[in-house]
């Protein structure tokens, strides 16, 4: 009894997993495949050519570059500033903490569409012309909150005393700083900014009420999805996919094998 | 000395500014500014402030379809996504071993395919050619003529598929938490596996069950792209309205006032939530 229950619930993951992928199988395939009109729904056969020109449709390869270039500034600045927050907020008692951690809360639970909607009004009011400077604000705002949440986890489980034993050795604040609590925090770093990035890269409703002129990638798809849906729309997101799929494994595998590393050490 | 107190006192604030700077010029600027918004009157590009409350009155009867449709499908939404993932999560805390971050992965592995990307393949996985439909009509769930695309359920479907990670990552980290000893000693104490998961186990997670629930409704009922790619007008939701009007129509009063109708629902239903989820919990540990 208690083995046909182990296995229900295993047989139950593997299911649901596999519900998880099935889209992205097709995705995949779909990126190999010779539609005859100008849409990429119905399988008409194996080719290798959309993988041997991804930006052979106008405009595409254009659009991932600003992609790109959105997701590594707006990460990066987001990451600075966000830290900065989650080191305050964790490291000092203040006047105003409560308000601090209000703030960054509400931005996660307001709708995409509301969110867009409000910085779609502010730059009216204020007259400042659409264009990849106001996505760029909005995805730096978008992306502090998942900052802030995702370093604080990390500082929280921080051995201070790691800190005081620097000190007692004669470092003072900025050099303790420096040498033992960032390297100890760059993980948390690290992976708050590769969620940002991967937010940025993937945001589509606050992009189109911010974007004037401008195309991102997924704008780009949408605008696509009306006319046609070229294969190399999916060749992209399979690429993109393969990527930051490589790049969170490598990451694992790596922490695994400290982890281990560190048990034989210890 | 008193220096050097003060300054430290300085130190958090100016940790702070930078962010909190660009939260409150980009986040609570623009929320005032829609606020203000909502309650004008005129025409695209010149909009006057005047307590026009009509607004709201208007934008609720005008659109309470699409309010109540968004409020529907997002509820089956979270409810289906919850009970897909509680058990996936459960898997992963309890019986994942060493290759927890492996499956975790897997999970949010999908979510590296682009949004809209993902929502197009589902419109190829429903198509009134695909496999899917073609078994539903042999099976005759579906009429020969029936389809699954440009209906609620797929509608539906999509949501729940698009905001799954949202559900299953939360409910994983308060599971994770769950202290193994005190189900072992319910066990100990006689309790049956499945009482012991009712009174042990599933109270426990009910954080990670709230914020999951939290997490998947807000986005889902403010969606427009499932909607959008996966229904037709029959199905649109409030999202859709909201960036109809701002960008096609430009009525921006209008949709600014369905903007706050939106948020002040969806306010309302998670304290709600929060309560019924509260007080269970409450009579559940003292019985």
């Amino acid at each position: 009894m208690r083995w046909v229950r182990r296995h229900v619930l295993t047989a139950y993951a593997v299911l649901a997993l596999a519900y998880l992928f099935l889209p992205i199988a097709v995705v995949v395939a779909f990126s190999f495949n010779n539609p005859k009109g100008r849409f990429n729904f119905t399988w008409s056969g194996f080719t290798w050519k959309n993988w041997e020109n991804p930006f052979a449709f106008p405009g595409i390869g254009p659009a991932l570059r600003v992609s790109i270039e959105l997701a590594l500034l707006s990460s990066l600045i987001a990451t600075v500033l966000g830290t900065l927050i989650a080191l305050a907020l964790v490291r000092y008692r203040f006047r105003g903490s409560a308000t601090t951690n209000m703030l960054i809360f509400i931005p996660m639970t307001t709708p995409e569409v509301v969110m867009g909607a409000s910085l779609l009004t502010l730059f009216v009011n204020w007259r400042i012309a659409q264009g990849f400077g106001t996505i760029l604000i909005a995805h730096i705002l978008f992306n502090i909150s998942y900052v802030v949440v995702t370093v604080r986890a990390r500082l929280v489980g921080f051995d201070r005393h790691l800190e005081e034993a620097a000190m007692d050795l004669g470092a003072n604040e900025w050099v303790t700083f420096l040498r033992v609590t960032l390297p100890l925090i760059m993980p948390g770093i690290l992976a708050a900014g590769l969620l940002a990035f991967a937010l940025s890269i993937d945001d589509f409703v606050i992009t189109y009420f911010n974007a004037g002129a401008t195309t991102t990638f997924p704008l780009f798809v949408w605008g696509a999805a009306r006319v046609a849906t070229p294969p190399q729309i999916n060749v992209i997101g399979t690429a993109i996919f393969v990527v930051a799929v490589t790049g969170m494994l490598a990451n694992i595998l790596f922490q695994n094998y400290r982890a281990r590393k560190g048990a034989v050490l210890a | 000395m008193r220096l050097l107190h003060r300054q430290k006192g300085a130190i958090p604030y100016m940790l702070l500014a930078p962010g909190m700077a660009w939260l409150l010029v980009f986040f609570v600027v623009p929320m005032w500014y829609l606020a203000k918004m909502s309650l004008s009157s005129g025409l695209f590009p010149l909009f006057n402030f005047g307590w026009a409350w009509g607004n709201f009155h208007d934008a609720i009867s005008l659109y309470k379809p699409q309010f109540v449709r968004s409020g529907q499908y997002a509820a089956i939404a979270t409810a289906i996504a919850l009970v897909v993932s509680y058990p996936l999560a459960y898997w992963i805390a309890f019986r994942g071993g060493r290759w927890k971050n492996l499956f975790l992965l897997l999970v949010i592995a999908p979510f590296f395919v682009t949004y809209l990307i993902r929502t197009l393949a589902w419109q190829t996985i429903l198509s009134d050619n695909g496999v899917i439909v073609k078994t539903l009509q042999h099976v005759g769930i579906l009429g020969s003529d029936g389809r699954l695309l440009a209906t609620s359920a797929a509608v539906i479907a999509g949501i729940t598929y698009n905001f799954l990670p949202f559900m299953v990552l939360p409910l994983y980290v308060s599971l994770e938490q769950v202290d193994q000893r005190l189900i072992e000693a319910a066990e100990d104490l006689y309790a049956s596996k499945p009482r012991a998961f009712m009174r042990v186990t599933l109270p426990l997670s009910l954080p990670g069950v709230f914020a999951g629930v939290l997490l998947t409704f807000i986005p889902a009922a403010g969606d427009f792209i499932n909607a959008q790619l996966l229904g037709t007008p029959r199905q649109y939701m409030i999202g859709n309205v909201i960036q109809s009007e701002f960008l096609a129509v430009r009525d921006y009063p209008t949709a600014a006032a369905l903007s706050f109708v939106l948020m002040a629902a969806i306010l309302v239903l998670v304290l709600v939530f929060a309560r019924i989820l509260g007080t269970e919990r409450l009579t559940v540990s003292h019985v």
